[in-house]
């Protein structure tokens, strides 16, 4: 019966704006949720434990804020959950090593991460951990099943395939194909008195500093037209203004 | 200098025209790269040449067969000089990097759009900020194709070297993709439809625009999720794919943030939308007010007459 991890992050709300003030980000007032591809890993995480038993753990990376993730993904039905506790920026290398130290305290056999985080977009975390572990890895999952070993849809060449992956391994997941449960009464109870575990590790230096932070470079306003009619007009514009026809 | 390795872009067995772009990059960070092209046959890796490398070399091995993330990544470090290593930006490079960095202790950086010594700037936030980073001494970084000039001239023969790598996954089945349609992740020229198409069925509408140019059909999420017949495949946003073409055309899509994070870096954007309000004609170049049934035909026949 596997141990399983799956990996969670707090990220901005995607609706949010986000706003720059003096060259850095600023999240003040921004509300903090799930990061979207993180649910999908709570749900396969929850999927193989379904078929072959063992205990879902989710863990993160952060501050005391985090707790909030953490009981959400206890909401919808992780066994156990795990905080190490860290503030401030780290690089991916920082990230990582404190990762692969907590999954090997929890003696996990196979890890279920968000394809990419919202606030980086880097899906650098399952691949690097993985290595660091020298385990098997799969990105970009859209569908896994559990009978006979671990097997996962993902994105290969021109369409996609299913792959035998041999546990230990890591496996980052894409929106799937299949809905994600929601909380039920009983879990938002359990939720409420579940209390969180929370681990201290050292982090490595980070190489990586962040030296600004700026709003994407405007774009200047374009050209609007009235009625279908000017749909040639537009034609004729992308190909003598624009050139990319 | 630092020294600077570039993981040739590879495209079903050849190296893609973007490597040339990584060489460009590469070169903003140090000296001109060794470009090393992942192959089973060497005789690829001649696609390396006049691409402004200082040197390429085909690494040839088994294990390149088909895509292990823990396989590639252990074949192209034997082969990779110390420095700092560049590779393309799509999902599956993104994921050799993260890996190669891993193997060496290195900090990963993804989705470089600019680059200036050891200034990085990529996008967060799903692009609604952008970070500019520093980094001390060597690190893998994926860059975005677009983005950089293509180089040229610079070594014109490949050297081979033969290294392995331990695969542990296998493939149990290929799947062909629901349709022959062009992805959008690789379209030079994506035209979607959202919820504002009204039905499924008119999307053939969209489609025989795409065919006549040579783009991919996209879809927003309301329309993936609202009509069986639209696959996920097709969604571009922060839920699904993020795409960077030089013409965007947004059909009947009322331009939702998480629409926006998947399309916004689009070189240029048309929108078709009937209502005037509409956040996506904010990041329009060239925005119709109309509805698709009008703005669609006329569209058709004035790219048709152009084209053919
Ligand atoms: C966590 C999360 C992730 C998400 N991820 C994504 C994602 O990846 N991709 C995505 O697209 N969305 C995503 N969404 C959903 C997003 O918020 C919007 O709901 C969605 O993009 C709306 O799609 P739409 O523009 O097609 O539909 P609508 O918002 O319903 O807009 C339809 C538009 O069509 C126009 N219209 C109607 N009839 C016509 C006509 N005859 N001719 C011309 N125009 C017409 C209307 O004026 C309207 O602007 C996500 C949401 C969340 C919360
Ligand atoms: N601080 C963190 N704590 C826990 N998991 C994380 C953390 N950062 C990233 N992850 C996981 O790794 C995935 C990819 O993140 P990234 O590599 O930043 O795109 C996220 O979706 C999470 O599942």
């Amino acid at each position: 019966m596997p141990n399983i991890v799956v990996l969670v992050k707090q990220v901005p709300d995607t609706n949010a704006k986000i706003a720059v003030s003096g060259n850095r980000v600023d999240l003040s007032a921004v509300k903090m949720v799930m990061s979207p591809y993180d649910e999908f890993a709570v749900e396969t995480a929850l999927q193989h434990r379904e078929a072959s038993g063992g205990e879902v753990t989710a863990l993160t990376v952060g501050g005391a804020g985090c707790d909030k993730i953490l009981k959400d993904a206890k909401a919808i039905g992780v066994d156990r959950i795990v905080r190490v506790d860290a503030e401030g920026e780290m690089d991916s290398n920082a990230l990582q090593t404190v990762l692969a130290k907590a999954v090997t305290e929890l003696g996990a056999e196979v890890v279920y991460c968000g394809k990419a985080a919202a606030d980086t977009g880097a899906g650098s975390t399952g691949p690097g951990l993985a290595e660091r572990m020298g385990w098997a890895s799969v990105s970009n999952a859209i569908g896994a099943s559990f009978d006979g070993g671990l097997s996962v849809i993902a994105p290969s060449g021109a369409g996609n395939a299913k792959l035998n992956v041999p546990l230990p391994a890591v496996v980052s997941c894409d929106k799937g194909d299949f809905k994600v449960r929601k909380p039920n009464v009983k879990g938002i109870m359990q939720a409420k008195k579940a209390s969180v575990d929370v681990h201290s590790i050292d982090a490595p230096a980070s190489s990586v500093t962040v030296t600004s932070h700026s709003l994407p470079p405007a774009k200047p306003a374009g050209k609007t037209f009235d009625g279908g009619a000017a749909a040639a007009e537009v034609a004729q514009l992308l190909r003598d203004e624009a050139n990319v026809l | 200098m630092t020294q600077t390795i570039v993981i040739a872009e590879m495209n079903n067995n050849a190296v893609h025209p973007s490597t040339a772009e990584l060489v460009t990059a590469a070169m903003a960070i140090g000296d001109a790269p060794t470009v090393i092209v992942p192959c089973t046959d060497a005789s690829v890796a001649n696609g390396a040449a006049n691409m402004g490398a200082g040197t390429v070399i085909a690494a040839k091995s088994g294990a390149f067969t088909h895509y292990d993330a823990g396989g590639w990544a252990e074949a192209l470090d034997a082969v990779a000089p110390p420095g700092t290593v560049i590779t393309g930006a799509s999902p599956q490079s993104k994921d050799l990097a993260a890996r190669i960095a891993a193997r060496r202790n290195l900090a990963v950086i993804q989705d470089a759009v600019a680059i200036d010594g050891n200034s990085i700037t990529s996008p967060v936030y799903s692009g609604k900020a952008m970070q500019t980073v520093s980094i001390s001494g060597p690190a893998v970084v994926s860059v975005r194709s677009n983005v950089f000039a293509a180089s040229s001239g610079g070594a014109t023969e490949a050297s081979v070297i033969d290294t392995d790598g331990n695969v542990a996954t296998s493939v149990a089945e290929f799947m062909a993709r629901a349709s022959e349609r062009l992805d959008v992740g690789e379209a030079n020229i994506v035209i979607s439809g959202g919820r504002g198409m009204g039905s499924p069925d008119n999307f053939v509408h969209l489609e025989s625009i795409a065919d006549t140019l040579g783009a991919a059909v996209g879809a927003s999420r309301a329309a993936v999720d609202t009509w069986e017949a639209i696959p996920h495949a097709m969604q571009v946003g922060q839920t699904g794919k993020t795409v960077n073409p030089s013409l965007y055309i947004a059909v009947g899509i009322s331009g939702a943030i998480q629409h926006l994070a998947g399309m916004r870096s689009s070189k240029y954007i048309v929108a078709i939308n009937k209502d005037a309000d509409a956040p996506i004609f904010q990041h329009a170049d060239y925005g119709i007010v109309a509805t698709w049934e009008e703005a669609l035909p006329v569209l058709h026949t004035a790219l048709k007459s152009m084209l053919d």
